[in-house]
């Protein structure tokens, strides 16, 4: 087990590693040199060829693109020194870059921004179990009912619609038709710290618009693989054994169909630590997903590498941990 | 294997405070299934009885309503999905419309049942130890886990697992074959049950593990007095077993009597048939084994008539068009014991000594004459 697990961590860095090279190539080798957007943003009109290449020269954009990504490693490691033309700023350990924005490093704004990111994540997350798996045993209890006909086409229906949409509506509806009173504080993330109340009220809309709409898909794996173990044998077996319904469909019959659901929601859950563009976006919230938005439209290129690198980290890891946690979770999977 | 010793010979009187008479009395037993093309009956009118320590064998092929017949006994069929109508009394107690609740004592508990493929049957996420600790623990509301672990694996014990307190905490996948089937076997008797119904408990086995499951199952039996009923498509498992046999076919009983009787003076073309396709181990490697003809009807559309006639090569013995107009009546065989039929031959004993046993056992031909 542990052998196991050193082994996957040690597959995690190197895929880590590709990743983060290819992030950097793509840094390198994009359509102008990586030093025009800070040229433009500074000179404006007057970031004439010679001064582009003098952006260039002080932050090291001339030399071969495998010294510089040298030197972006050892920054991760080490901290660094980089200059814009004759200003030189200390990047310290983990440095990322510094943003061309804020000539800040980007690891300080990062973990800054991880706990309203980490905070939409866990609300979500935790809405998508506690909706989606209870409505989709019930469903698969009642499976072919008119019910569950009902429920299955209606969360069809409200998955197809595209997730911006509906997180639009959501927000639409609830804060500008309703004015719902929970909901007072939206519009900007509001640390625990504060006052749980707060938080709660801040991040209360995009939950129940992640949770609601993540939900209808647990809804449907849950109740798929409810289906499926409540047709097993061993299920078979075990009302013959006089156990009550409810032990024979929760301890059972859940238990078995949770695997391939934790199995997802793992790496789910990564993807929403990874950020949550649409959800950070439409309400409002300063978390990485926003974040990385706003680097995108300002071409504030460290910090869209920065944030790519940490989606990929956070996928790769929660990977890890769903293989882990399946382990546990079926006996007959030994990690070796 | 453990040894055991008889308590009481198969057939002595059962156990102390039980009511007398069979343990169980099926009567005019009819499932129905209602489908989207309608409702399909796997089961037709079917009656038998069992007693303590007796041993009755269904057999039939696939879909001929054994299994169903005897998951109606349990109660395991979705009372949405399935209508039951006649009469299953269970040590006296009418469980036809039993409510959930008590019906759910009477299961794991009076009535037990062991299923074929015990790696399906078993739950592969809990060990052995506790899926038996489960089923003695719902029966016995106030036994402690160490009380129910003390069982889970002294019956471990008496079902011939080997260092039963370490293998108890093995998972199902962690057994072998037979040693899952043998668990299996523990969890159906952990709480001694009166009746134990085997559905197939040795299809998934190899021949070897077969004969011990057999042997074990046998042991049980005589050690625990209590009633068995084996399913099995496998005539030489009810030849081993049973005292009795029921023949199925097409959700009805097609002959029913004692396992010497029937399996020495058929009276049945399809038990005929059933009897002449096992495969004889003496006789030529060049003989060809003798099937029964076509497949079992669906259930959807069964034959007009007797349910068996278009299989049947005998029904051109039988006058005018009666195979395939009427169904015949379930009555009684010309041998000395009682012995029901469902056929329209006038004089099955002589045709199957005269055509059939010629055929598969031309050996026994003489000894009879």
């Amino acid at each position: 087990m542990f052998a196991y697990i050193v082994k996957r961590l040690i597959s995690g860095f190197l895929v880590v590693t590709l990743v983060s090279m290819a992030v950097f190539a793509l840094f390198w080798y994009g359509p102008s040199s990586p030093a025009k957007p800070i040229c433009d943003r500074e000179q404006g009109v007057r970031c004439i060829p010679e001064r582009l290449v003098a952006y260039e020269k002080s932050l090291g954009y001339d030399n071969p693109i495998y010294t510089e990504y040298g030197k972006f490693v050892k920054g991760i490691f080490v901290g660094r020194e980089i200059a814009f033309r004759t200003d030189v700023y200390q990047c310290d350990a983990p440095c990322l870059g510094l943003s061309y924005n804020t000539k800040q490093p980007v690891t300080h704004e990062l973990v800054s921004r991880l706990p309203a990111t980490i905070s939409v994540a866990v609300g979500g997350a935790f809405l998508y179990l506690l909706l989606g798996v209870p409505i989709g045993v019930a469903a698969a209890r009642r499976r072919g009912s008119v019910a569950d006909k009902a429920l299955v086409s209606s969360f069809l229906f409200l998955s197809s619609i595209p997730y911006y949409l509906f997180a639009l509506l959501t927000w639409l509806y609830l804060t500008v038709l309703w004015e719902a009173p929970v909901v007072s504080d939206v519009g900007y993330f509001s640390p625990f710290s504060d006052g749980p109340l707060k938080w709660f009220g801040g991040l209360f809309l995009a939950w129940v618009a992640l949770g609601i709409f993540g939900c209808t898909q647990y809804t449907r794996y849950t109740r798929g693989a409810m289906v499926e173990a409540l047709s097993e044998d061993y299920i078979r077996t075990a009302k013959a054994k006089g156990l009550p319904a409810r032990t024979v469909v929760y301890r059972h019959g859940l238990r078995a169909a949770l695997v391939p659901v934790v199995t997802i929601f793992g790496i789910d859950f990564g993807s929403l630590l990874a950020g949550t563009i649409f959800t950070e976006r439409i309400f409002e919230i300063q978390g990485i997903g926003y974040w990385s938005l706003q680097a995108v439209g300002n071409k504030d290129l460290p910090v869209v590498a920065a944030t790519t690198l940490f989606s990929a980290v956070m996928l790769i890891f929660s990977n890890l941990i769903v293989d882990v946690v399946y382990s546990f979770l079926d006996p007959r999977v030994r990690l070796s | 294997m453990t040894s055991t010793v008889p308590s009481s010979t198969p057939g002595s009187d059962s156990t102390i405070g039980r009511t007398e008479g069979p343990i169980l009395v099926v009567e005019d037993l009819t499932v129905t299934f209602p489908t989207e093309d309608g409702p399909v009956s796997a089961v037709q009118g079917l009656s038998y009885s069992v007693e303590m320590g007796k041993t009755l064998g269904i057999v039939g092929e696939s879909g001929s309503g054994k299994s169903v017949s005897s998951m109606a006994v349990l109660g395991l069929h979705d009372a949405k999905s399935s209508q039951i109508t006649g009469s299953i009394r269970i040590d006296g107690t009418e469980v036809v419309g039993l409510s959930e609740n008590r019906f759910r004592k009477l299961r794991g508990n009076t009535v037990s049942m062991i299923f074929q493929d015990a790696l399906a049957a078993l739950h592969p996420f809990y060990k052995i130890g506790a899926q038996l600790a489960e089923a003695y623990q719902v029966h016995h509301p106030n036994a402690s886990d160490r009380d129910a672990r003390r069982k889970a694996i002294e019956m471990l014990d008496r079902v011939g697992i080997p260092q039963p307190d370490s293998r108890v905490d093995d998972f199902p996948h962690q057994f072998s074959g037979g040693m899952r089937q043998r668990a299996m076997i523990a969890m159906g008797l952990i709480n001694d049950p009166s009746l134990l119904i085997a559905d197939e408990p040795t299809t998934a086995l190899d021949v070897t593990v077969q004969a011990q499951i057999l042997d074990l199952l046998q042991d049980l039996q005589r050690e625990f007095n209590s009633a068995v009923i084996i399913i099995t498509h496998d005539l030489g498992v009810i030849a081993e077993m049973a005292d009795d046999v029921l023949v199925m076919y097409a959700g009805r009983c097609v002959e029913y009597g004692t396992t010497k009787e029937i399996l020495t003076h058929p009276e049945m073309p399809y038990t005929w048939g059933l009897l002449s396709s096992i495969p004889d181990i003496s006789a030529s490697t060049d003989a060809r084994l003798i099937p029964i003809p076509g497949n079992p009807p669906s259930l959807f559309s069964p034959p007009t008539g007797c349910a068996f006639h278009p299989r049947c090569g005998f029904k051109d013995k039988v006058p005018g068009r009666l195979c395939y107009d009427k169904m015949p009546e379930l009555a009684t065989g010309s041998g000395r014991v009682e012995h029901l039929k469902r056929c329209h031959l006038a004089n099955p004993d002589a045709i199957y000594r005269a055509e059939v046993l010629p055929e598969i056992a031309p050996d026994l031909v003489e000894e009879i004459r």
